[in-house]
């Protein structure tokens, strides 16, 4: 066939499908009804970094046209949003109001589908959990029962399945979930730089119940001394009686804009060790020792990267991946073992984060779980990444860990399986709302799910 | 499904005991996890030690099915019926060919024709049918081992050199074909192999073996190239070549 060329926001794997744009619930019902054998599957913004959101050869369903709240209850904060409605625009409509989003990745620019899909997670993960705990119910177009309702009582096995069940038991129309209480728009944030790994890991264990947001950027570019040297960020937000006098009258401001856009695609070898070390060294030397109370913005806070458009060009023609992992607390020498031999081979380029979860929802195909989990950027071209990345996926399996599938574009099928021991109840769920297995997407034939 | 690093999953060959495939094969499977491989082959119930070793390897699912280049009615239904199964295959590798001898065509056209056949009719029949399944399935690459003797037909093996001439010519064509169908595909232009299809002839210059052509197959596959030669400078040399004076060229191409 012939159709867009689509891929992730890694811009790579690349395949070919039919898109289209449903505006109404019929068009969606209608799209799985007459879905070819290579199958239907749902787009939000296309935020995930490999390929759930594409189906090379079959349908590719762009949910962004089914956006906007059709319910908000201002006491309870609880909102019901069409599929296709992006966090950005949720937090631009009701910051103001006093309600933030209960979980934001670290870009804005993801729908209430994908975040649903991908049961996605914060720098609150330790204390709010991922989004799926948040959402109490859900509409969905199912391949065999159509349109149903469900919530975690009334069909918790399809629920659960479809929370971080990234698009395979179908199409989400809308979903109702709790917003989070806010006084201010402005964090109230403790930066501490740490030398090496396991000190950062002892400042979140006793650290972190005392914020509401945790995370620490990690260097994998430096040897020696500075191994595992990190930057912890912690925050919660403010009440009006802590800001300035100034923004006190408009505590709950917010603006949300981009700086500028990465016009082109940058030439290849732009990021490669010299530069990402320099650029590790920098962002280093510019963090404070320790700076506590500082105030910041949402959009500074949350979505740096954001101020930035369509920065996944700065990669070159080959695109980027990104390697997201959780071990179990008690597999800390693994979390050591990894972090030393990505600095050893110097394949991890610069956005790498160290995080602290808390206990897990019972999502089949969920990532989150009590745990840390380490977030890897790396340019699609340093191909010798592949058998590096490789062996650290045995480890991580053998430490009982598993792979964030939002992240992932290259696991095989049998780390996958390991990974996630949940997945045969997953299939069990699917094969009932599915039998035909018409939703499908490149992720699932990669991982042979389908 | 291909992964970010361009490694592929599964693959079909066609001419499955082809050296310079069996070598890419096992690499494939080696280095880039390739998991199932399908080989097209004249004699598929004599495969089995050829399977065992590339299971050996790591592949977990290994098959031959009969696939005969001069038989384009079966070998198409074949295709077809592979793709028709549902599973992907990433790669389809057109590695079958024979070389010939020339004095023989000479005094046996029949022969002669039979050899472009199997050269160029079967991969036209053959190359039609993968990349219709490619195309249906949405993402895909054919590999289509031409050869640096389709360059310029040379005195000495012009019957197998019009055919890969004629190979080469076809494959780009389809290629052009296949744009904006998330399938793509690479030619393959080698010079002199050391493999079977040489053994006991003297090496031209600027010789190469089949592992060297297996790494750029795979090279050009992970970045998705139109055209690879092997060894690279190739390309030079015969850009020169091609616009060498007639009386030139017959003394240069009788020599090497
Ligand atoms: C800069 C950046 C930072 C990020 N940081 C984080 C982070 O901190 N934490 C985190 O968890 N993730 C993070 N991510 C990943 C991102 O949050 C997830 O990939 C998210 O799912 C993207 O949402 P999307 O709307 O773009 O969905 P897409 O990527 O378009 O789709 C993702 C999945 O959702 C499914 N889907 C989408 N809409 C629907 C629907 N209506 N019905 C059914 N299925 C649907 C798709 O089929 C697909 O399987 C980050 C990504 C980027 C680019
Ligand atoms: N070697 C070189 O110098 C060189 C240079 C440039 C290009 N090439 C090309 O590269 C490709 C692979 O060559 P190679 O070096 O690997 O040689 P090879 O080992 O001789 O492989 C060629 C294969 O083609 C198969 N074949 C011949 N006729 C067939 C038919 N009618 N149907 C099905 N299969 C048939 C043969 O299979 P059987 O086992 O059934 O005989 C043989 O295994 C060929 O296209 C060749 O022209 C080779």
């Amino acid at each position: 066939m012939t159709g867009p060329t689509i891929t992730g926001w890694g811009r790579t794997p690349v395949s070919t499908g039919r898109l289209t744009q449903p505006t109404s619930v019929e068009q969606v019902a209608e799209a799985l009804a007459g879905a070819s054998s290579r199958g239907v599957i749902a787009r939000g913004l296309g935020r995930s970094y490999g390929d759930p959101a594409q189906n090379a050869g079959g349908t590719v369903l762009d949910m962004t046209a089914m956006q906007g709240i059709t319910a908000f209850d201002p006491e309870s904060g609880v909102v019901t949003a069409l599929a296709g409605t992006s966090l950005g625009d949720l937090m631009r409509w009701l910051i103001p109001e006093g309600w933030f989003v209960p979980v934001t990745p670290g870009t804005r620019h993801v729908t209430v589908g994908g975040a649903i899909a991908n049961d996605i997670h914060g720098k609150n993960h330790h204390s709010a959990g991922s989004w799926g705990r948040h959402v109490t119910a859900m509409t969905l177009v199912t391949p065999a029962n159509g349109i149903v309702t469900v919530a975690p009582d009334s069909d918790p096995d399809l629920f659960w399945a479809t929370i971080g069940g990234i698009g395979l038991t179908g199409i989400i129309v809308d979903a109702t979930f709790r917003m989070h209480r806010i006084s201010t728009s402005t964090i109230l944030a403790d930066t501490d730089k740490t030398p090496d790994a396991q000190s950062v890991m002892d400042l979140m264990t006793t650290g972190d119940a005392d914020y509401e947001y945790s995370v620490a950027w990690i260097d994998l570019s430096s040897t020696g001394s500075k191994l595992g040297r990190s930057v912890l960020d912690r925050g919660r937000f403010a009440e009006v009686d802590e800001l300035d006098g100034d923004a006190r009258h408009d505590p709950l401001a917010y603006d949300a804009r981009e700086l500028l856009k990465v016009p082109i695609t940058a030439p290849r070898g732009l990021l490669n060790p010299l530069t990402v070390r320099a650029f590790n060294e920098a962002w280093f030397r510019k963090a404070p020792k320790r700076h506590h109370r500082r105030n910041l913005t949402i959009p500074a806070y949350f979505h740096p990267l954001d101020m930035l458009g369509n920065w996944n060009r700065g990669y070159g023609p080959a695109g980027l991946l990104q390697w997201q992992i959780i071990v179990p607390f008690g597999a800390e020498e693994t979390m050591h073992r990894v972090i030393s031999e990505l600095a050893a081979t110097q394949v991890a380029s610069v956005v790498n984060v160290l995080k602290r979860f808390g206990p897990a929802n019972p999502g089949f195909l969920s990532f989150p779980r009590e745990g840390w989990t380490l977030s890897v950027d790396l340019a699609a071209d340093v191909t010798r990444a592949g058998p590096v990345l490789d062996r650290l996926d045995r480890w991580v399996i053998e430490a009982g860990g598993r792979h964030y599938l939002a992240k992932d574009s290259r696991m095989r099928p049998e780390t996958f399986a390991a990974g996630y021991p949940r997945l045969d109840e997953f299939r069990a769920v699917r094969d009932r709302v599915d039998p035909e297995h018409v939703l499908r997407n490149d992720l699932a034939r990669r991982l042979e799910m389908v | 499904m291909r992964d970010a690093f361009g490694a592929v999953q599964s693959v079909l060959v066609l001419g499955g005991t082809s050296e310079i495939a069996r070598v890419t094969v096992a690499k494939m499977v080696r280095d880039g996890h390739t998991s199932r491989v399908i080989l097209g082959v004249r004699r598929p119930d004599e495969m089995a030690d050829a399977i065992a070793e590339i299971e050996r390897v790591g592949a977990t699912d290994v098959s031959a099915v009969a696939f005969d280049a001069l038989d384009p009615e079966a070998h198409v239904a074949m295709i077809d019926g592979l793709f028709g199964e549902g599973r992907d295959i990433d790669v389809v590798i057109l590695a079958f060919g024979v070389l010939g001898d020339q004095e023989t065509f000479e005094s046996d056209p029949v022969a002669a024709a039979q050899a472009a056949s199997t050269n160029y009719a079967g991969a036209v029949s053959a190359g039609l049918a993968a990349a219709r399944g490619l195309r249906a399935q949405g993402h895909g690459s054919l590999v289509v081992l031409s050869s640096v003797a389709g360059e310029r037909a040379r005195r000495s093996n012009f019957v197998y050199g019009s055919s890969k001439a004629g190979l080469d010519a076809f494959a780009q064509g389809l290629g052009d074909s296949l744009v904006g169908s998330g399938v793509d595909v690479l030619i393959v232009r080698p010079g002199f192999v050391h493999s079977k299809m040489t053994a006991g002839m003297d090496p031209a210059p600027m010789s190469t073996t089949p592992d060297v052509v297996a790494d750029a197959i795979i090279d050009g596959l992970a970045h998705r190239r139109r055209i690879v030669w092997v060894p690279g400078p190739l390309r030079f040399v015969f850009s020169g070549m091609r616009h060498l004076p007639t009386p030139l060229w017959r003394r240069v191409s009788a020599d090497a």
